[in-house]
C-alpha cells in the first residue's frame, strides 16, 4: 500500500485518481499513471512466481522419468546404451510419437481421439487396396487415402462440435466403424485379411524413399521414420506455441466459453485438430505400409488409441485440456520405448511391461493434477 | 428529456426495453441511459434483474421487447461477439481470461498480431509481451511477468487485465459484472484504478455490483433496480453513500414505499 513497494514493484506511481491517502499529503505524484496496489514482492511471491515458471514447462516430468528410467536400465543392461538397441526404442518412439503429437495437441485443445490407431490401418489398407486390387499407382493411391483419412478427421470434428457430444464417445464409435469395416472390407474385396506384393507398382521406388529409407550405423538400422517424428514434434510445437492456431488451441481446451466470448474460432479449430489426428493416422497407417509392402487387417484393438493416449499425458498433456505440450508428448513416447526396449533387454517377463507402464501413467496424472492444482488455485488475495 | 434536441445520443441506451423468461418478466420496460465518460452503478438484491441487464448488454441473450440502443441505433445483438464488434467488452468475474494461459497470451486472445506471410505467419511474441506490460501498467497493475500464467494474477489482476484488454482493442462500453465480491479492499482499489482509467478514455461504463458504499466511490450515476424495474436513477449529487445503502438494503418495499409516500405528499419527488 505504500510508494516503497509500488516502487519496487516496477515503476513510479500517478494519478487518474486523486491522492487517495489525506493522511500522506507530501505521496509525489508525478507521472501519467494509476499508484500501485499490486502484490508486495515478498521472496514467497518470488518464489511462487518461480515455481510457477517451472510448472509452465509440462515436459519437465516426463524428462525426469526419462532419464531416471535410462539411467535404472543401463546400470542394468550396458547394451541399452548400444546402437542396436537405441535403434531398437527410436523406431518405437517414433511411431509412438507421431501419434502421441497429433493427440497431445487434441488433448490441448480440450478433446479425445480413441480412432487414430483404426484410422492408421484403414487408411494404409484404402492404400493397398487401391494399388494391389485397382492397379492404382502408388502415389495416387496415398493420396486416395489421405483425403478419406482427412474426411474421417473431418466427421469426428463435424460430429463432435455440432452434437456437443463427449469425443471420447463419439471417436469410439468412429474407431468400431472403421475397425469393423477394415476387416470386413479387406475380407471382402481382397479375400485375406492380409493385402500384400505391392513392391512392383509404379512409384513404389520413391515410396519406399521416403517413408522406409533406412541407415546402418554401428549394428543399429536406423529408420527415416525417425526423421518423421522429428519433423512432426518441431512442426506440432511451432504450431502450439508460435502460431494464432496454437493459442487457439489452449484456449479452446482451456476456456472454451472466454475463448468463444472473445471471438476465437472454437469450432474450426476442434475440426482441424481432428484431421491432424486424422492426418497423422493416415501418416503412421503409410509409414507401416510401406515397411511391410502389405497391410494386415488384424484387431489392434483399442490399446494402439490408448498408447497415443499415455504418451501424451506422461509428456503432461491434461485430460481436461488447456495444457501440455507436443515436445512432452515426443519425451513420453521415448520414455515409453525405453521402457519397454529396457524389460526385453534386462531379461524381466516383458509381461510385466504393462503393469510398470500402468505404473507411470499413474505418476504421470498424479504430478499434472498437482500441476492443474496449483495452477487454478486462486489465492485468496 | 426526449424532447430536447440532443447533438451526441448516450452510448448505450435502453428504451422499455423488456426481457422475459417465460410468464416473468426478469427486466418489465426498463429506461434507463449509459453515457461515455461516466460510470454507472447497477445496483439491486439478487434477482432484481443485473444479471438479465448484464447478458442483454454482452449480447448473451436477446431482449423480447423495447429497444437497446448503441450510439441512438437500435440494436439486438445474437452473440457476444456481435456486442464486441460494436464495441461492447464485457468482464465477467469467471469468463475473463484462460487461467492456464500465460497473461500476454489472454491479453491478445482472439486477435493475435502476427509477422510473416502464410505458411510462416507467425505470433509476433515480443511485441505483443511488451504491449501487455505496458497495457497492464496503465490500469495499475505495473511490472507484470508476462510470461506466467494468468492464474497467477490476483483476483483484482485478473480484471485489469480485461479491462485493460478492452481498452487495448478499441471498447466504446464496458460492463462488468459483480466484480467485488471475493476481493478485498487493495483488490478493489486496483480494479478501481483500472475503471477510473476507463472512464479517463471516455468509456461508458457498466458496473453491477453488490456494495453500495464501493459503488458511491467511484460511481458517477447509480441506477437501483428492484423486480426488473428501475427503482431509482440517481446521481452522484443526488445521493451520499449512506442512502445509497440504505436504497439497497430496503429493495423493492423501499421503492413501492417510495412511491406510496411520493403519491401521498407531491413535494417529496421534488428532492
Amino acid at each position: 500500500m505504500d510508494t516503497g513497494h509500488s516502487a519496487r514493484r516496477g515503476g513510479p506511481a500517478a494519478a487518474v485518481l486523486p491522492p487517495d491517502r489525506p493522511d500522506r499529503p507530501d505521496r509525489p505524484v508525478i507521472t501519467d499513471r494509476v499508484p500501485s496496489f499490486g502484490t508486495p514482492q515478498t521472496d514467497e511471491s518470488r518464489s511462487r512466481r518461480l515455481a510457477g515458471r517451472a510448472l509452465a514447462r509440462p515436459s519437465l516430468p516426463a524428462l525426469a522419468g526419462l532419464l531416471l528410467v535410462s539411467v535404472v536400465f543401463a546400470v542394468q543392461n550396458l547394451d541399452l546404451l548400444g546402437w542396436g538397441s537405441l535403434a531398437t526404442v527410436l523406431d518405437s518412439a517414433a511411431l509412438l510419437g507421431i501419434g502421441g503429437v497429433a493427440v497431445a495437441l487434441l488433448l490441448i485443445g480440450g478433446q479425445f481421439d480413441l480412432s487414430i490407431g483404426a484410422a492408421a490401418v484403414a487408411s494404409s489398407l484404402v492404400s493397398a487396396l487401391l494399388i494391389g486390387n485397382a492397379g492404382w499407382g502408388v502415389w495416387p493411391a496415398l493420396l486416395a487415402s489421405l483425403a478419406a483419412s482427412l474426411a474421417v478427421g473431418l466427421i469426428n470434428g463435424l460430429l463432435v462440435v455440432s452434437t456437443g457430444l463427449p469425443s471420447f464417445l463419439v471417436t469410439l464409435a468412429t474407431f468400431l466403424i472403421l475397425q469393423g469395416t477394415s476387416l470386413a472390407g479387406s475380407h471382402a474385396l481382397a479375400g485375406s485379411a492380409r493385402v500384400g506384393g505391392l513392391d512392383d507398382a509404379p512409384g513404389w521406388g520413391s515410396a519406399a524413399a521416403l517413408f522406409d529409407a533406412t541407415r546402418q550405423l554401428g549394428e543399429g538400422r536406423f529408420r527415416v521414420s525417425l526423421l518423421w517424428w522429428l519433423a512432426v514434434t518441431a512442426l506440432g510445437a511451432w504450431m502450439l506455441w508460435r502460431t494464432r492456431f496454437g493459442n487457439a488451441v489452449f484456449a479452446s481446451g482451456g476456456a472454451r466459453r472466454a475463448a468463444r466470448e472473445l471471438g476465437v474460432p472454437v469450432r474450426t479449430t476442434t475440426v482441424a485438430l481432428f484431421c491432424l489426428t486424422a492426418m497423422a493416422g493416415w501418416l503412421l497407417g503409410t509409414l507401416s505400409l510401406v515397411r511391410l509392402g502389405g497391410v494386415q487387417a488384424t484387431t489392434p484393438g483399442l490399446i494402439t488409441a490408448v498408447d497415443f493416449i499415455v504418451v501424451a499425458v506422461i509428456g503432461g498433456c491434461l485430460l481436461t485440456g488447456g495444457f501440455g505440450s507436443v515436445v512432452g508428448a515426443s519425451i513420453g513416447a521415448l520414455l515409453y520405448a525405453v521402457t519397454r526396449e529396457g524389460i526385453a533387454l534386462t531379461g524381466w517377463d516383458p509381461r510385466w511391461f504393462q503393469a510398470l507402464l500402468g505404473v507411470l501413467l499413474l505418476m504421470a496424472l498424479l504430478a499434472n493434477g498437482e500441476v492443474r492444482r496449483r495452477l487454478k488455485a486462486v489465492p485468496r488475495s | 428529456m426526449s424532447a430536447a434536441p440532443r447533438v451526441v445520443p448516450p452510448l448505450l441506451q435502453l428504451r422499455r426495453l423488456t426481457v422475459r423468461y417465460g410468464n416473468v418478466d426478469a427486466l418489465s420496460r426498463l429506461n434507463a441511459t449509459f453515457p461515455s465518460g461516466q460510470i454507472t452503478c447497477v445496483l439491486g438484491e439478487n434477482g432484481s434483474g443485473k444479471s438479465t441487464l448484464v447478458a442483454v448488454l454482452s449480447g448473451l441473450r436477446r431482449h423480447d421487447d423495447g429497444q437497446l440502443l448503441v450510439a441512438g441505433e437500435p440494436v439486438r445483438f445474437r452473440s457476444p461477439r456481435q456486442a464486441r464488434a460494436a464495441g461492447i467488452a464485457t468482464v465477467w468475474q469467471d469468463l475473463a481470461v484462460a487461467p492456464l494461459l500465460s497473461v500476454w497470451r489472454n491479453f491478445f486472445l482472439g486477435a493475435e498480431p502476427t509477422r510473416g506471410m502464410w505458411p510462416l505467419r507467425r505470433l509476433d511474441i515480443d511485441a505483443a509481451r511488451e504491449l501487455a506490460v505496458r497495457r497492464m501498467a496503465k490500469v495499475g497493475v505495473p511490472g507484470v511477468d508476462p510470461d506466467a500464467p494468468a492464474s497467477a494474477l490476483q483476483a483484482g489482476e485478473r480484471q485489469s487485465l480485461a479491462i485493460a484488454r478492452a481498452l487495448h482493442f478499441g471498447a466504446r462500453a464496458l460492463i462488468l459484472d459483480e466484480p467485488t465480491t471475493p476481493m478485498t479492499m487493495a483488490r478493489q482499489t486496483l480494479f478501481g484504478q483500472a475503471v477510473l482509467a476507463a472512464r479517463a478514455q471516455g468509456l461508458a461504463i457498466v458496473l453491477v455490483t453488490n456494495n453500495p458504499r464501493y459503488a458511491h466511490l467511484i460511481g458517477d450515476r447509480f441506477l437501483l433496480l428492484a423486480g426488473g424495474q428501475v427503482a431509482g436513477n440517481l446521481t452522484r449529487d443526488d445521493v451520499d453513500a449512506d442512502m445509497l445503502t440504505a436504497l439497497m438494503a430496503g429493495g423493492e418495499e423501499l421503492s413501492t414505499l417510495t412511491a406510496t409516500l411520493t403519491a401521498l405528499h407531491p413535494e417529496l419527488g421534488e428532492r
